[in-house]
């Protein structure tokens, strides 16, 4: 098992220690709910430099990441960030994926649980004169994320970061430590990235707290049991639960990352071909009656026929209700359809709502 | 992790308060602290006749699902309905506030099969 740039942090704070795709990870702290509630009012610190970080460079390397990812990479302009899937030839989900243009190279940022299979599928695509390095024991990665985090990082960095736009990245010092920050995240609220040499990770932490501290402004150590919840309130997709081999971006209302005028790229043929045939089935958020929580593979029925599968769900804090996310077959995806989940030999009545479920986040668009 | 000496425990990490012929059941501070965020408790109806170990109700945490087992075998006569609308009371108070159901005792002697702190303690230090 391997341990981040922040390991000894996660001793000192009591975390929950978990085993999460090779790594020691803490899955929460304090409390899942409490943690959930930190991001959705003030701030929340989560580390998560076990995500992974492949860098494209050479001459041939827009080309290349054009090739292998289905957005346009070409419209990135220097320093913005881009969300984008990277396809089997089938059309099924290699990963998803954020794409950073940073002034000699694309920097790939990949979830942890994907970053040997994608490292060796990027490997075995390679095209054209393109150099690939894997770096994701190089870099450490804090995500701060909640309404209040603009106040904390605007005290801690040279320049101050407050017109950076939603999904654009630059260079920063934070107490003369080159990193990388960006205007991201995976809760849905307002927030920012920072990426930089691993051996830093543990005082960049510690700035951040201590910035909190000064403004009197709580931040909220997060462990990954928050961070599922928030994902899955503002209807963000999980590879491996929500999105995996076995689905296209086309089925998981991924179509918005898919740019079929841009030229060539791996999965293409099978998608239009999905489009062509027609999709049978989508990926539909549903709202349940009762309290009992829907639970990744639980089947979905219409009047006693099964009809789908939960790929995600909790019981949403924020909203105080349980919260699901699963494929079923069309015309079940249409939005009020009453459906019914199986939980322990019940049957649970639900309604499929739009996404995301939690639509007050701080997020600047 | 809080231990009453003056309890009674069962393996599966439930505890028993015994008072005139009755038991009144609920889960230990290990247990919610391992569950954390209770969110929505399945409790059985009153009255009904249960065995000992059998699942009588279900546990809904954030991160996962736990039955909730009948300490001694008898008749349901009372459970908690402040749960229904307040499961987190287990977490925040798990031997007073927090207690799930109360049972008329059916047969004494399974007392007996339960621990006693000193040996519930020893129990949880393995785990």
């Amino acid at each position: 098992m391997k341990k981040t740039p922040l390991y000894e942090e996660h001793i000192k704070l009591n975390g929950r220690m978990v085993d999460f795709a090779d790594f020691k990870m803490p899955v929460q702290y304090s409390s899942i709910i409490n943690e959930v509630k930190g991001v959705r009012e003030s701030v929340g610190i989560f580390d998560v430099s076990h995500m992974g970080e492949i860098e494209i460079s050479g001459s041939d390397a827009l080309n290349f990441v054009n090739w292998i990812t289905t957005n346009d990479a070409s419209i990135l302009k220097l320093w913005q960030v881009q969300y984008t899937t990277m396809l089997y030839p089938e059309g099924g989900i290699v990963d998803d994926l954020l794409v950073y243009r940073l002034p000699d190279s694309y920097l790939l940022v990949v979830n942890a649980t994907n970053r040997e299979k994608d490292f060796n599928w990027i490997i075995n695509n390679k095209r054209g004169n393109v150099d690939i390095e894997d770096r994701g024991d190089d870099y450490f990665q804090i995500a701060v994320q909640g309404p209040l985090t603009l106040d904390v990082i605007k005290r801690i960095t040279a320049e101050d970061p407050s017109d950076l736009p939603f999904y654009w990245a630059k260079e920063e010092s934070i107490s003369g430590n080159k990193v990388l920050i960006s205007r991201t995240g995976y809760t849905g609220e307002d927030g920012f990235e920072i990426y930089g040499d691993s051996p830093l990770g543990m005082k960049i932490w510690d700035i951040v707290m201590d910035a909190g501290e000064t403004i009197n402004t709580h931040i909220v150590p997060c462990g990954l049991g928050a961070r599922d919840i928030l994902r899955l309130e503002v209807g963000y997709c999980l590879y491996g639960n929500d999105i995996t081999k076995e689905t296209t971006p086309l089925e998981a209302g991924l179509s918005w990352l898919v740019k079929m005028d841009k030229g060539d790229f791996i999965g293409k043929e099978s998608l239009i071909k999905q489009e062509e045939e027609g999709l049978r089935r989508k990926l539909i958020g549903m709202r349940l009656e009762s309290r009992a929580i829907p639970r990744h593979g639980y089947p979905i029925y219409k009047e006693g026929e099964k009809v789908g599968e939960i790929t995600s769900g909790t019981h949403s804090p924020t909203l105080n209700y349980p919260i699901a996310m699963g494929y079923v077959e069309k015309p079940f995806h249409k939005k009020g359809t009453k459906l019914e989940i199986e939980i322990r030999k019940k049957m649970i009545e639900g309604e499929v709502v739009s996404l995301p479920f939690w639509k007050n986040g701080s997020i600047k668009r | 992790m809080e231990i009453l000496e003056e309890l009674l425990y069962s393996k599966d990490h439930e505890w028993a308060r015994q008072e005139n012929g009755e038991v009144i059941e609920g889960i230990t501070d290990y247990a919610q602290s391992e569950l954390s965020d209770i969110v929505y408790i399945e409790l059985p109806e009153e009255g009904i006749e249960v065995r000992k170990g059998e699942a009588i109700g279900t546990i809904e945490a954030v991160k996962t699902v736990s039955d909730l087992c009948a300490v001694l075998s008898g008749t349901i006569i009372e459970v908690n309905k402040e749960l229904e609308d307040h499961p987190e009371l287990i977490n925040k108070d798990p031997y007073d506030a927090g207690w799930i159901v109360r049972i008329k005792i059916g047969d004494p002697e399974e007392l007996g099969t339960l621990m006693e702190a000193s040996e519930y303690k020893d129990l949880i230090s393995m785990e």
